[in-house]
């Protein structure tokens, strides 16, 4: 079975241009809604509590509103979760001072009073203090720092300069856009949607590594002149069915992780989704021309 | 070709032992059968998956040095006016600085040298006079300072170790995390409320006079007499003035339990001294006769009771209107030990038992769907080769949960999740290697040709992919806590099972067709 039959030459590099546009123009609305809608960080990185709590009965958001009302909280945000019918629901309050603040025991309290507490299933508490939270925000950061800058070091390593800028760019944009993404829907950055940004920085590389392995290699087998659109186009359509059938059975496994893997995962699994697209789509579209712009430099 | 026959057994010696470390994982709850005699040991689950209490406490270090001048500044008062130094102040007026202000200035020479002789870790910071008077500062040294906080830092470590130890928590984990954190990991606690009150008891007791002399309402009004103060009883509602001196603190505990009165049921908490305590208690007991004693814990008054006559038992009991549960948490305090520093909690992470059944339900469906959907399309795809892709994806799962078993590792959700993508990723590697074969057949290779070829060819990539996918795990390692380590865990250990799988299963099958079954056509 084939999926790309064999000798099939696609000229990506002719759309090139409308590549970069749209990632050009992908990026600039990541951007600008970075600014405009900034992101939803989560307890992890603006400390606060939250608390998920599920009911054995019928359970509305108002009434559970209404329940924890006399706690006296300023910024409280109830959210369902899971299914309708699962009565689960997610309260969060902004943090305020020291983790060792009662809030979370009040809440309990006063769903346990309101509701009676053979009802009431308190399934997680999660209370991160200020300190805390500006430390896993730093760390954060700083791992996706690192990660990029020593993949640098290793493509410039095992390859020439040109390609380690190239793949290092488009992963970058891989990660201005997925970031773009979780703005744009409001969903929420946690520690784990961290760490899938950092699989990501390690899966969309593969695709891109895996061209330029095979660029390489044409490029030893062509003695004397060299047409490098061309020979670029080609390497990428001999690899375009490995790219494209990896790219699915992870595609697979994630969908699967994202619809049935619950909704602790859930944000973590639409990330790496995401990034899986995004990177499939930079490694093809966005590092391979970017070496053709780099050879025309030097020229 | 000995050779070959020797890797095939290795490769299957490395699957064995496999299969032997994950099997007690997969048996449940229910436990390895009768007559197992391979290794017993299960994957360790974390707290996100079996439920559990996650804290990150701050060991407040300061307050240790700050309590060091305190006494200090007590201790030479006493020495001034032994040596006739004429001062009429000297407190710590900062955490980490000692003022003394010296009536008679000539004074400071003796000052100087009482200093260099009994306190050699206080520095003189300034000096100044004014109106015949004269005011010295000293500051403790950087050293002896750090010195106090790592020592509050370690004896706060091994105090929350007791207070745990004693509460009874099954595998607890308590580990500093540089500077002045403490990271415990609880699992199966279900109550956060007690765990945290018990860990954030500094402990202090202490046994003080009450001053009769002076009236309490006196000095509510502001008329505090020197070398007294106004303390509350524990619920906060009746002031009692003090002597600020204690006649006894609890270092000389030897021992606390829980007791019930048998009248009417109520819980107290008996202290028994340590032979030198025991003494003190009886001497202060018999000298202080008729007069009130009050309890202290970490400032608050527990009980004031009268001295009836001297107690020589060396016991006291601590009563206060306790719930059994207060009680015999009270009793785990004291005998644990109390806190050179207080502590503040800094994070606190609770999940339900409910919620961990839940996730790794969830997460194993997740990977049994993906994980379908993988195999069917290889065997659709490569057909027989993508069998033999599939044979060696089952045998990736099951070698990742061996390494983790005999590592010792933490499996946490997003650890599960790790393997969920590994298993995408795992097939990558074959993918490769596929295509290359592929190739290398339509070039009109024979089927051992191109699959050696195919091999040779993809390995370069296939190293070069993998090892910065891993270069993303280390870093995520790194900088990770807690579940975001168990993903970075599981990741690199997917990565290298896969690699081990692809390259070395798969090749060694794919040979042993093409060289030993003389297949002429790979089916692939």
């Amino acid at each position: 079975m084939e999926l790309i039959r064999p000798g099939t030459h696609i000229d990506f590099m002719k759309y090139r241009k409308a590549a970069f546009t749209l990632s050009a123009a992908l990026i600039v609305i990541s951007i600008v809604a970075l600014f405009v809608r900034g992101l939803n960080y989560g307890i992890d990185f603006t400390g606060g509590n939250e608390i998920q709590v599920a009911f054995s009965k019928t359970v509305k958001t108002d009434e559970v509103r209404s329940a924890i009302g006399p706690v006296g909280l300023a910024d409280v945000v109830i959210q369902s979760i899971g299914e309708d019918g699962d009565n689960e629901f997610l309260i969060r309050t902004p943090a305020e001072g020291d983790a060792g603040d009662k809030t979370a025991q009040l809440i309990e309290g006063a769903l346990n009073d309101t509701f009676g507490e053979e009802t009431v299933d308190i399934r997680r508490v999660d209370v991160v203090g200020a300190a805390v939270s500006q430390d896993l925000k730093q760390k954060g950061f700083l791992a996706l720092f690192y990660a990029g800058i020593g993949i640098l070091v290793y493509i410039w390593w095992r390859f020439k300069f040109s390609y380690s800028l190239g793949a290092v760019l488009a992963l970058v944009h891989d990660v201005i856009v997925t970031v773009g993404i979780f703005s744009i829907t409001g969903r929420e950055i946690s520690l784990t949607v961290i760490a899938a940004l950092l699989t990501i920085v390690g899966y969309s590389l593969n695709d891109t590594i895996v061209i330029f392995d095979r660029i390489r290699e044409n490029i030893k087998k062509a003695a004397g002149s060299i047409d490098f659109p061309s020979l670029l186009d080609s390497s990428i359509s001999q690899t375009l069915s490995r790219t494209l059938i990896t790219s699915s059975t992870t595609f697979f496994v994630v969908l699967a992780l994202f619809l049935f893997g619950g909704s602790v995962i859930n944000n973590f699994a639409f990330a790496i989704m995401v990034g899986l697209v995004v990177g499939t789509y930079s490694s093809i579209f966005i590092a391979s021309p970017l070496l053709l712009l780099f050879r025309r430099e030097k020229n | 070709m000995d050779r070959f026959k020797l890797k095939g057994l290795l490769i299957l010696a490395v699957l064995i032992v496999g299969i032997l470390f994950a099997a007690p994982s997969f048996f449940g709850s229910k436990g390895v059968p009768q007559g197992w005699i391979g290794p017993k040991e299960k994957i360790k689950l974390g707290l996100d998956l079996q439920g559990g209490m996650h804290l990150v406490l701050r060991v407040v270090a300061d307050k240790a040095v700050e309590s060091r001048m305190n006494s200090t500044a007590s201790d030479l008062k006493a020495q001034m006016v032994k040596q006739r130094i004429h001062y009429s102040s000297a407190d710590s007026d900062s955490p980490e600085t000692l003022r003394i202000v010296l009536r008679v200035p000539d004074d400071y020479g003796k000052l100087a040298d009482l200093i260099r002789g009994g306190y050699p870790y206080l520095q003189e910071a300034d000096r100044s006079s004014k109106d015949g008077t004269m005011t010295v500062k000293y500051r403790i040294s950087d050293r002896e300072a750090a010195a106090i906080r790592s020592q509050a830092v370690e004896q706060a470590l091994e105090t929350v170790r007791n207070r745990i130890d004693q509460f009874g928590v099954s595998e607890p984990s308590i580990i500093p995390q540089g500077g002045e954190r403490i990271v415990l990991q609880l699992p199966g606690v279900t109550d956060p409320e007690r765990a945290k009150s018990l860990l954030k008891n500094t402990a202090i007791l202490e046994f003080k006079l009450v001053d009769e002399e002076h009236s309490v309402q006196d000095a509510l009004r502001g008329n505090v007499p020197s070398g007294s103060y106004i303390a509350y009883m524990k619920d906060g509602s009746q002031p009692i003035l003090l002597q600020q001196r204690a006649v006894m603190t609890g270092d000389l505990l030897d021992d606390a339990r829980m007791r019930i009165q048998s009248t009417y049921h109520e819980p107290y908490v008996e202290i028994s001294f340590s032979r030198e305590g025991g003494r003190i208690f009886e001497r202060v007991t018999s000298e202080n006769t008729g007069k009130r004693l009050a309890i202290l814990l970490d400032g608050k008054v527990y009980s004031a009771p009268v001295i009836r006559e001297a107690i020589s038992g060396g016991s006291a009991i601590i009563e206060g209107r306790f719930t059994d549960e207060e009680a015999s948490d009270l009793a785990i305090i004291l005998r644990a030990g109390s806190l050179p520093a207080p502590v503040e909690i800094l994070e606190e992470r609770t999940v339900g038992p409910s919620l961990g059944q839940d996730s790794i339900n969830q997460g194993v469906v997740a990977m049994i769907i993906g994980g379908l959907v993988v195999i069917a399309f290889m065997v659709v795809y490569y057909k027989f080769s993508g069998l033999i892709a599939d044979l060696a994806l089952i045998m990736n799962v099951v070698l990742i949960m061996g390494a983790l078993a005999v590592l010792g590792a933490t499996l946490t959700l997003p650890g599960l999740a790790g393997i969920v993508l590994t298993i995408g990723m795992a097939v990558d590697a074959n993918v490769l290697v596929y295509e290359r074969i592929k190739e290398e057949i339509r070039l009109g290779r024979t089927a051992k040709m191109a699959v050696d070829a195919g091999y040779k060819n993809a390995l370069p990539t296939i190293l070069d992919a993998n090892i910065t996918t891993l270069i993303a795990a280390i870093v995520l390692f790194q900088f990770g806590t807690g579940p975001i380590q168990g993903f970075a865990v599981t990741l690199s250990i997917g990565i290298v099972a896969s690699l081990f799988t692809a390259l070395v299963l798969c090749r060694w099958i794919q040979e042993w067709l093409v060289n030993y079954q003389k297949i002429e056509r790979v089916s692939i």
